[in-house]
């Protein structure tokens, strides 16, 4: 049975994953992404999931899945047990981002991790005109009802990625079409609506 | 008349030419162990299920027993068709070592005096039962299990397999339960080893000589730890305030409350099907479960030997007897022995009794993983 297509943001996260490795996704979803990644790249995946429905669904696919959230149970996991740990559109939803990130290059030797820009030109835009908080196709919940706690642009997490002296394995900018754009940081955060960033500690 | 002469299911003696060597140091041969079997083993003998009991329960998960008449234990879940469909897997389920119901415990005459074992019987430990389970697969021609599945203190057996015979398993599903006792844990069982001694009828464990039973006493045993296997909501929504067949409270000590005639019933029933000193055994051997103990506290290094063995774990958010934080606890173990695990908390307003309930959480979460689990093992 031929596999659905993945949905843009896992398939270029997916992209960055060598064949055989080791992986852990933390808030895996329904676990198309670790599913993709058996079928497609023989990858020894692992999932860690919030809701029990989510990981009922990746259990189906004979995923190895475990409840749990990214601020309370990384702690679960070995060092360097993995070579990557990925996190994606969540670490603007965490209570800690930069604990959370300490914890993902703890366990694995590389981070993927994509986030929702908060710079991109509409979202600014929305904001100079209404004075409200942004409400988007990305961001499609009220101030009061959203998730993500600690929203952010692509340039400050640049600047975490400097504060806390981590390597940039690779920065990829996303249009709102979900398609790779070639632009550098400054250009990205105006234009970009998403980013991915693989990080290490050198 | 004992429970165990009411047994129907097949026994089998084990352990005749080589005793069984027990945690305490003491030894037993043989040992009788009365077991059920749903399904065909196939020609690769790849579809084996053990399944194991609870405390207070037996190896009739399936079909009705042979006391009560009521349905197996788990026949919601074990049957042709059902999630552990018995047309595909060869169930076997094996009363535990200490029990009552066909296998060797202290209500089981001692051969070398001809009377009941009483207290004389050795105190056993969860190891020792699966040393017996393991002796019992491979004399049915089984060298590795599919899958061992159980809940409770049949948790604690699957974490016990995982432990001292990985080698024979492929899966393993341990659900609401624990590493280890807790100081509560223990707290309740004291309660309740207390009110059966306390029982004159118990006559220092030789009630069967004597041709009394501890009756009251074992009853307050199961009235007290059946309050554990509950949910301050589960009662409050099942029982709150009602009064028992009266308008208003009678001022004396009757059952006024249906929760305290719900809690008579328990009792009073349980002493029918359940041998009072199996009950102090089987609690004690509980009581002294600690899988970390043997590997200096390190939970992971007792299963680092198991890191092939595909596992799925459940746990229940109302449980207070052994707590999602419990079942948390050995999952980690598991995760760090680098066992393939999947875990939920499954969200649930009727306490430790709950793995036993009609919930589609966990119909959904054991259906997916023995489907896949089958086809990897190509069954």
């Amino acid at each position: 049975m031929p596999n659905a297509p993945l949905r843009k943001d896992l398939q270029l996260i997916a992209d960055q994953i060598t064949a055989g490795s080791r992986l852990l996704d933390v808030g895996c979803a329904d676990g198309d992404l670790l599913h993709y990644l058996r079928e497609e790249k023989q990858v020894e995946g692992r999932g860690l999931e919030l809701e029990v429905e989510n990981v009922n669904a990746c259990v189906a696919k004979g995923l190895f899945v475990v409840q749990g959230d990214a601020d309370a149970d990384l702690s679960d996991y070995s060092d360097q047990s993995f070579d990557y740990v990925v996190l994606s559109r969540t670490l603007q939803a965490v209570h800690r981002p930069n604990e959370v990130l300490e914890e993902l290059l703890r366990i694995g030797r590389k981070a993927i991790v994509t986030i929702p820009n908060f710079g991109h030109w509409k979202i600014r835009r929305y904001l100079l005109l209404h004075g409200s908080m942004p409400v988007t196709a990305d961001l499609p919940d009220t101030w009061f009802e959203t998730q993500n706690i600690h929203l952010c642009t692509i340039k400050d997490m640049f600047h975490l990625v400097d504060t806390y002296n981590y390597k940039l394995e690779k920065f990829v900018p996303v249009t709102e079409a979900g398609n790779e754009m070639h632009k550098r940081q400054r250009m990205a955060n105006l234009l970009a609506a998403q980013a991915l960033f693989v990080l290490s500690k050198g | 008349m004992s429970v165990d002469s009411q047994n129907t299911s097949p026994t089998i003696s084990l352990f005749e030419a080589d005793a069984l060597q027990l945690d305490s140091g003491a030894s037993l041969s043989p040992v009788h162990v009365g077991y059920t079997v749903h399904g065909t083993l196939n020609a690769e003998a790849s579809n084996a299920i053990l399944i194991c009991h609870a405390l207070t329960g037996d190896q009739y998960c399936a079909d009705s027993h042979p006391v009560t008449d009521k349905p197996g234990w788990w026949s919601r879940l074990i049957g042709p068709g059902k999630i552990i469909d018995t047309d595909k897997y060869c169930v076997i389920c094996s009363n535990v070592l200490g029990s009552c119901l066909g296998t060797t415990g202290p209500s089981e005459n001692n051969i070398e005096t001809g009377k009941p074992w009483g207290l004389d019987f050795p105190v056993i430990t969860i190891r020792d039962m699966v040393k017996v389970q393991a002796a019992l697969i491979e004399a049915l021609g089984i060298e590795t299990l599919f899958a061992v599945i159980g809940g409770s203190m049949g948790g604690m057996q699957v974490l016990e397999w995982l432990a001292s015979y990985p080698e024979k398993l492929f899966a393993a599903i341990p659900i609401a339960t624990a590493a280890k006792h807790t100081a509560q844990n223990i707290a309740f069982h004291e309660v309740g080893r207390q009110a059966i001694m306390a029982d004159p009828n118990w006559h220092g464990g030789k009630y069967l000589e004597a041709g009394t039973s501890p009756a009251k006493g074992l009853s307050v045993a199961r009235m007290a730890a059946h309050i554990t296997y509950l949910s301050e909501d589960a009662l409050a929504q099942k029982f709150g305030r009602s009064l028992q067949d009266r308008d208003s409270v009678a001022f004396g000590f009757e059952a006024d409350f249906q929760v305290e005639s719900y809690l008579r019933h328990q009792g009073s029933t349980f002493v029918d099907r359940f041998d009072a000193n199996s009950y102090l055994y089987i609690t004690r051997a509980m009581d002294y479960f600690d899988i970390s103990e043997r590997t200096g506290g390190r939970l992971a290094d007792a299963f680092k030997s198991a890191s092939h063995v595909r596992c799925c774990v459940l746990s229940f958010s109302s449980d207070w007897l052994y707590p999602s934080p419990e079942n948390k606890h050995y999952v980690r173990a598991l995760i760090t022995a680098g066992v393939r695990v999947s875990y939920t908390d499954i969200k649930s307003d009727f306490g430790h009794d709950s793995f036993l309930l009609e919930m589609p959480e966990i119909d959904r979460m054991l259906d997916g993983f023995l489907q896949r689990s089958s086809e990897a093992r190509e069954i």
